[in-house]
Formats: structure tokens, C-alpha cells, sequence
């Protein structure tokens, strides 16, 4: 009954973006802002086109191959420096600073090396998501109550039993939450990569609408982005939040 | 100095060091990255003949710009959204796929709307870093202990006085974590649009050093922005640390 309650509360709420939508609509003109039913009208045409296929494709795979890079990189590097304490304590701040940097300035860097080019965005894309899962993998081992590595001695655990049985599972949930932010950053990345010099994907659709003024279009390609983004972001947290309860 | 704090100057010297005799040496081709010793002289030749001056002050002027009304407007937004139960449950899902979504797709809807000019990007920063505020200022508000509330009924203060002298001081540590963000985050969302599509700014200077092959412009305003950026960032993240220790919420 609650439930229903809120969730009717949370479509109040997405009904009155769109009508807000539809105002702004009306103040800024049909040039600068197209209504909301014509633009998804248009998304409805538009998304099983051809030229959608391929630019979505092309952003996917771009996409599929930076989260491989960060995932793998990422988690590498934080269980080095979760498990050695050393490492862990000179790093993390360093790797904080990275963080809140505006990575953005370091793409020409990347397109100096790489040049216009998949890998160039792939590593853009992989710089972004490398971080948070780094630094989230770091403190979940940190983490673990020391009581847990005892139970383990006591139980004259072998090494790998010890990791497979107490290690693993310990870390498990805040890990995910890493790989969720990292899935998020990853996205963004090679999206900005796309919106500053590519031909192909997603993003280099969307400035290519926007030079054209075929707001429509743009609009439509943000949209279904928003909703890729958003619906996997809830799967994601939803994997969390029953490990979480599972520990 | 801790040993620690040492340990991580002479990392940072040593990677900055391989990295200049990589580029000395011709192991990285001078037209891909320049030494860092060069970068440092050529931005000091720039700040002193004042050639990006302009960009750069507008560029932190916009940042400064929407740093402000995000934290302004963030932490009024969420007193109203704590004040509210219903409100704030329905947007609770929202709050929570916020920034999973590149919401930076957008600015070119800014763009159509608003045109080429600072508003778009003023925008985008301030879309940026607001929600972090407004969680911030709701996280905050919850933390307040009961007992303060209590407290301010057996002293029969005001409404007005117990928000200003406990409410505040407690929900502190939380609003300074936001402001924190609301920085960086407006930051980052600044650059990013002047990088993408910009009539000035930093971001867009950078980009027009890229596109004219000027990689001593390029790798100036790279490393003042870098410098910039890590030394505000820390200083807000000692602040925090110290701020949050005080009270009982820092990391031990």
C-alpha cells in the first residue's frame, strides 16, 4: 500500500517534467525546444533506424571495451593497495586528487598518442571508470573486520580457501558498489569523447544534431541515454542492495 | 612530514622526473608531450604576458558563478524538500539515478535554448553540483540529534533560534561535505563545456591549442588547470576531514 503510494507519487513527479517540458516548449519556441509528444514520436521512428543501429552499436562497443579496461585495471589496483598497507596510505590521496580532476583537459593527451581513433576514446572512457572502482575495491578491503581473518586461522583455512570463502564474500558488496560508479563514469567518458571529436557514436550524434538545429534528433538521442543510463544504473544498485542484506 | 607524506612527494618526483627524461630523451615524441620543465616555463611566460588572462578570469568567474547559486539554491531546496516528507519520497528515486546519468548529454539542449553565450554553461555546472548539495543539506538535517531538539523546547527557544544555533552547527560537517562536491563537480561540468563547445574560456583555449597543433599553450593551461584544481580540492578535503573528526562522524 506504501509502496504503491510512492510510486504513484514518484509518476506525479515525472508528469510534471513533462509539463514543465511542455511549458518551456511554449516560452522558448519550437525551433529551440521541440514539445514533448513530437519528440517522442520522433524517437519512436527514429531509434529502430538503421543510423541509430550503428552509432548505438558504435558507442556499445567503444563503451563495453572501456569497462573491461577500468574493471580490470581498477580492481587490480585496488586490491595491491588494500592488501598492502604501505602502497594503500601513499596512494589514496593521489588517487582522490585524480578523481576530482577535470579529465576532460587530459583528452588531448590521449588524442595525441592514440589519435582519432577507438582506443583513444576506449582509454578516455577507462580513465574515468579506473578510480572509483580502484579506490571502492581499496577501502572494502580495508575494511573487513579483523575478527573474520581470526575465524579463518582458527579454522586452519588454506590461503585460497581463506580468500574464496571469507575474503571474497566480505568484500563483494562495496565492490559492486565500485563497479556501479564505474559503469556510470565509464559512460560519461566515452560519451564526452564522442561529443569532442568522433564520427561515430551516440555522442558525435548528438552535436552533429545540434549543428544542423535538428533538435528533435538531439533530444531524442539524450533521451534514450537517460533511460540506458538510469535503468541500468537500478539493476545495478538493486545487485547491491541484496548482497548487502545477504551479509 | 609523516614518512608516509614524504614517501608520496618522492612517488610524485619520481613520476614527474621519468616522465621529463622520457620526453628529454626522445622516448616520448615531443610533438605528443612536452617536458614537464618546459610545461611549468611555458606557463609562467603566459600568466606574465597576460595573453589568457581574460579566459582564464572568465573561466573561474563562471565556475565562482554557479559554485554559488548550486550551493545557494541546493541547501534552500533541501531545507524546503526536508520540511516535506511526501515531496521528498517521491523524488528519492531521482536523487538516486542523478548522477548515473551523463547528464552533461544535455548542454546541447542548453545550447538550443539558450544559445552560445556563459547561460548554458552556467547552467550545466550548476545542474552538476546542486544535487549534491540538496543531498548534502537532507543528509544533514536527518543527523540532527533529537536530543538538540529537545533541548531547545526545555529552553523554550524560537523556531528561528533553534535552527540557527543547533540545527546548523550539527548538520555543519554535512553541509560542508556538500559544498565540497558542489566544487568539484561544478568544476569538472565547467570545463568539460567549454571543452565541448564554447564561444571562450579555458576549456575552449585548450581546445583551440589542440586543434592549431600549440602544444606549449596546450600543456600550460593543462598543468594550471591540473594545479588549480588538485590544490583547491585538497584544501577542501582537509577542511572536511578536520571538520567531520570534530564531530565524531570522520573516518577514525
Amino acid at each position: 500500500m506504501i509502496a504503491a503510494k510512492r510510486a504513484a507519487d514518484t509518476l506525479i513527479v515525472l508528469a510534471a517534467i513533462l509539463v514543465a517540458w511542455q511549458i518551456l516548449h511554449q516560452a522558448v519556441g519550437s525551433t529551440a525546444l521541440p514539445a514533448p509528444v513530437p519528440t517522442l514520436t520522433y524517437l519512436a521512428e527514429f531509434v529502430p533506424s538503421a543510423r541509430f543501429a550503428e552509432n548505438a552499436w558504435a558507442t556499445l562497443v567503444t563503451f563495453f571495451w572501456a569497462l573491461i579496461l577500468s574493471y580490470a585495471l581498477g580492481l587490480a589496483i585496488g586490491v595491491w593497495m588494500g592488501v598492502h598497507r604501505l602502497s594503500g596510505a601513499v596512494g589514496e590521496p593521489i588517487l582522490i586528487s585524480l578523481y576530482t580532476l577535470p579529465k576532460i583537459t587530459l583528452y588531448p593527451v590521449v588524442l595525441l598518442i592514440f589519435g582519432l581513433s577507438m582506443p583513444g576514446r576506449v582509454t578516455f572512457g577507462a580513465m574515468h571508470g579506473v578510480l572509483p572502482v580502484a579506490l571502492l575495491t581499496m577501502n572494502a578491503i580495508r575494511n573487513i573486520p579483523p575478527v573474520y581473518l581470526k575465524a579463518a586461522r582458527t579454522l586452519h583455512l588454506s590461503e585460497w580457501q581463506t580468500i574464496v570463502t571469507v575474503l571474497f564474500p566480505a568484500t563483494l558488496p562495496e565492490v559492486v558498489a565500485g563497479l556501479r560508479i564505474g559503469f556510470t563514469l565509464s559512460l560519461l567518458g566515452v560519451l564526452l569523447a564522442e561529443m569532442f571529436a568522433s564520427e561515430h557514436g551516440l555522442g558525435s550524434l548528438i552535436i552533429n544534431a545540434m549543428q544542423l538545429l535538428q533538435n528533435e534528433e538531439m533530444i531524442t538521442v539524450a533521451v534514450v541515454l537517460f533511460l540506458f543510463a538510469a535503468l541500468a544504473n537500478s539493476l545495478l544498485l538493486w545487485i547491491e542492495h541484496r548482497l548487502h542484506r545477504r551479509v | 612530514m609523516s614518512k608516509i607524506g614524504w614517501l608520496r612527494l618522492a612517488v610524485i618526483v619520481i613520476a614527474v622526473g621519468l616522465l621529463e627524461l622520457a620526453c628529454r630523451t626522445g622516448l616520448i615524441d615531443h610533438r605528443v608531450v612536452i617536458p614537464p620543465s618546459e610545461m611549468a616555463a611555458a606557463l609562467v611566460r603566459l600568466l606574465i604576458s597576460g595573453q589568457a588572462n581574460d579566459q582564464i578570469a572568465r573561466t573561474f568567474g563562471i565556475v565562482v558563478t554557479a559554485v554559488l547559486i548550486a550551493v545557494i539554491g541546493g541547501f534552500s531546496l533541501g531545507v524546503t524538500i526536508h520540511a516535506l516528507p511526501r515531496v521528498r519520497h517521491a523524488l528519492d528515486p531521482f536523487f538516486a539515478t542523478y548522477y548515473a546519468v551523463p547528464i552533461f548529454i544535455f548542454y546541447p539542449v542548453m545550447i538550443a535554448i539558450f544559445g552560445l553565450s556563459a547561460i548554458p554553461i552556467v547552467l550545466m555546472g550548476v545542474a552538476t553540483a546542486i544535487v549534491a548539495m540538496i543531498i548534502a543539506t537532507l543528509n544533514g538535517l536527518d543527523r540532527v540529534p533529537r536530543v538538540l531538539t529537545k533541548v531547545a523546547r526545555l529552553h523554550r527557544m524560537g523556531r528561528i533560534a533553534t535552527a540557527l544555533r543547533l540545527k546548523l552547527p550539527a548538520a555543519a560537517p554535512h553541509l560542508f561535505t556538500g559544498v565540497k562536491l558542489a566544487v568539484s563537480y561544478g568544476f569538472i561540468a565547467v570545463i568539460a563545456s567549454e571543452f565541448i563547445l564554447a564561444p571562450s574560456g579555458l576549456g575552449r583555449v585548450i581546445s583551440d591549442a589542440y586543434t592549431d597543433f600549440n602544444n606549449q599553450r596546450m600543456y600550460a593551461l593543462m598543468l594550471l588547470l591540473i594545479v588549480v584544481a588538485t590544490v583547491v580540492n585538497m584544501v577542501l578535503h582537509v577542511f572536511d576531514q578536520r571538520w567531520a573528526e570534530r564531530r565524531g562522524i570522520g573516518k577514525p
